[in-house]
């Protein structure tokens, strides 16, 4: 088979299928239950840290780490 | 050590550049490489006088935004954007009044050297000092960490600014391959990809150390111009240069193939450069600006995959009736209307972040230029769908309709979201407490939005008329109108044209005036630039 002929039948079906379901899947993603509160915390981020970045973890309180196993 | 290796590598590309300067096959590489034989050796006896000097303890204070390349990236940007602009105005006179093109500046100012010298301008050096500028502020903020790579962020603006000196000389010089929007040679594409990977590097690696969890929705945007830049370049810029000593270079693809390479290319340099890299933009300024978050979450991330699956596959639409397949131009125009919908989701996330705030339109000016700016946007995604669809296209394509279309979009889109976040950056970078005048913002507003109405109504006209006149025959189906007769009958709609980029150009030097003056005169919120130790 021509490599043209190849590439076209490849296009035409299996890679059209693999990038419209990651599309759909990716669309189906953004409102998965709970992303509302997700996004609302990320689409604040501009508002966040204007002035200096985030301290260094090591620096920053233990009460910040999320997971704080005494 | 590491200056010991920077002095070899510059004193070997000298000496390159020395031998280039003599054995130069055309005059476009002979300035190239005296340019750069100029560049390097200055840095060479930069980096001399500096080695042995006992480094500065500390080094960059990871505690702190790198916003220094971004104060000089904003500085470039309006530098650049009025060069661009009195470019463009000249040669728009040029159009409308021939004698323009002067005898004694035959092969070097005529149009034709100069349109690639403004689009060029405009685009890449205007629009890429903004991206750049704005692209290294927003993911320093949005990622709560300091840009990473430290004076890596320095050689990417001076090697972008070293790129936009080289393509510009070698477009008057005759150094170009002839490719819209690609026109420069072998020799500044290598140059260009040493800086657009470093950049790449900066941003990615900002984006990997960054301290919020989540990559805030402009950071993608950003990133796929960056990516998607990266490849069109290297796919379009696939040459074999003739010689080694001279800028001509024959392009690897052949034909219809070539012609496809480049519109896809041409076209995704509006899609991902114009669209995405701006989108980036609006999605942090306009947030900032309204004081609100961005009016749907979800929406965005739905914009930003649609658009980025679509506008790949928009790019045969430049080639109806051509000696591309029937079957190819038609998936650009489908894929084209298809686009229409991401396109108007993100104007109308734009748009309704002001949802609740809209009475500051009557008070801010800078949002009143965001919005417009969106607005615009959302008018010339709709314009450029319909203009794909073949029997439309068969009567604007190669007339002044597409001039018009391209300048909607330019000027009303990437040039009034660049001057808001101009106007927005300028008082937090030299932290002042507000702009100089807002009085001049509204001039620098009503200017550019009525220059731009005179430049796409009259181009409207004329490319309409144009196409009409182009197409029209007699009872025996002769052609009626010579090429000759519609330049003639172009002329008044040249010269408004003209005229509106005079006040498109009047406004960006009074916001020249304005943002110098913000600088100098506004009250300051700080002492210095400095961020203050406090002394207990």
């Amino acid at each position: 088979m021509e490599i043209y002929t190849l590439l076209r039948e490849f296009a035409d079906s299996w890679m059209l299928l693999f990038l419209f379901s990651f599309f759909t899947l990716v669309v189906i993603w953004a409102f998965r239950p709970g992303s509302t509160a997700v996004y609302e915390d990320t689409a604040s981020i501009p508002f966040r840290h204007v002035d200096a970045p985030a301290p260094d973890e090591a620096e920053a309180t233990p009460a910040a780490h999320k997971e704080a196993r005494t | 050590m590491s200056n010991y290796i920077k002095l070899i590598a510059l004193g070997l590309v000298t000496l390159f550049a020395m031998i280039g300067t003599n054995y130069a096959r055309d005059l476009a590489y002979q300035v190239h490489a005296i340019i750069v034989m100029l560049v390097a050796g200055g840095l060479f006896l930069y980096t001399l006088r500096h080695t042995g000097e006992a480094k500065p303890a500390g080094g960059s204070p990871q505690n702190e935004y790198f916003d220094s390349v971004v104060r000089a990236g904003v500085i470039a940007t309006a530098f650049w954007g009025v060069v661009g602009f009195l470019a463009g105005t000249f040669i728009a006179f040029q159009l409308a009044f021939p004698g323009l093109n002067f005898e004694w500046a035959q092969g070097f100012a005529n149009f034709g050297r100069l349109r690639p010298l403004h689009t060029s301008a405009v685009i890449f050096a205007f629009g890429g000092n903004a991206l750049i500028a704005t692209s290294f502020y927003v993911v320093q903020r949005t990622s709560a960490a300091r840009l990473w790579g430290g004076n890596l962020a320095w050689f990417v603006f001076w090697g972008y600014q070293l790129f936009i000196v080289l393509a510009a000389t070698g477009y008057l010089f005759g150094g170009t391959q002839s490719k819209e929007y690609a026109e420069p040679e072998w020799h500044v594409d290598l140059w260009l990809t040493i800086v657009w990977v470093a950049y790449l590097a900066v941003f990615l690696g900002t984006v990997i150390k960054r301290k919020e969890p989540h990559i805030y929705v402009a950071n993608w945007f950003y990133l796929a111009f960056i990516v998607t830049v990266a490849m069109l370049h290297l796919v379009n810029n696939m040459t074999i240069p003739v010689s080694i000593w001279g800028s001509k270079s024959v392009i690897v693809w052949s034909g219809v193939q070539d012609a496809m390479v480049q519109w896809w290319y041409g076209h995704n340099a509006v899609g991902f450069f114009l669209t995405a890299g701006f989108l980036g933009m609006m999605y942090y300024f306009v947030p900032k600006q309204a004081e609100r978050p961005v009016f749907s979450y979800k929406l965005s991330i739905i914009h930003f995959w649609a658009l980025i699956f679509l506008y790949i596959w928009a790019g045969p639409h430049h080639l109806h009736y051509t000696a591309l397949p029937d079957w190819a131009s038609t998936l650009g125009m489908v894929f084209s209307i298809v686009l229409w919908m991401p396109s108007w989701g993100g104007m109308i996330n734009g748009l309704m972040t002001l949802s609740g705030a809209w009475d500051k339109l009557r008070t801010d000016p800078v949002i009143r230029m965001m919005v417009i700016s969106i607005g615009f946007y959302g008018m010339s995604t709709f314009e450029g769908p319909m203009m794909s669809i073949r029997a439309v296209n068969s009567l604007s394509h190669y007339t002044d309709w597409t001039i018009g279309h391209v300048h909607s979009g330019a000027l009303g889109w990437n040039g009034m979201i660049t001057f808001g976040a101009l106007y927005f950056l300028v008082p937090v970078l030299w932290k002042r407490e507000r702009l100089y005048s807002l009085s001049l913002v509204s001039w620098h507003f009503w200017l550019a939005t009525i220059g731009i109405i005179l430049y796409a109504a009259s181009m409207w006209v004329t490319g309409i008329m144009e196409g009409l006149m182009w197409r029209e025959v007699d009872a025996n189906g002769f052609l009626v109108n010579s090429f000759a007769d519609t330049v003639a009958a172009k002329k008044p709609m040249n010269i408004v044209r003209g005229l509106g980029g005079v006040m498109f150009l009047s406004g960006a030097l009074i916001m020249c005036y304005n943002l110098w003056m913000t600088v100098r005169r506004a009250p300051a919120k700080e002492a210095s630039l400095t961020v203050s130790v406090p002394a207990e």
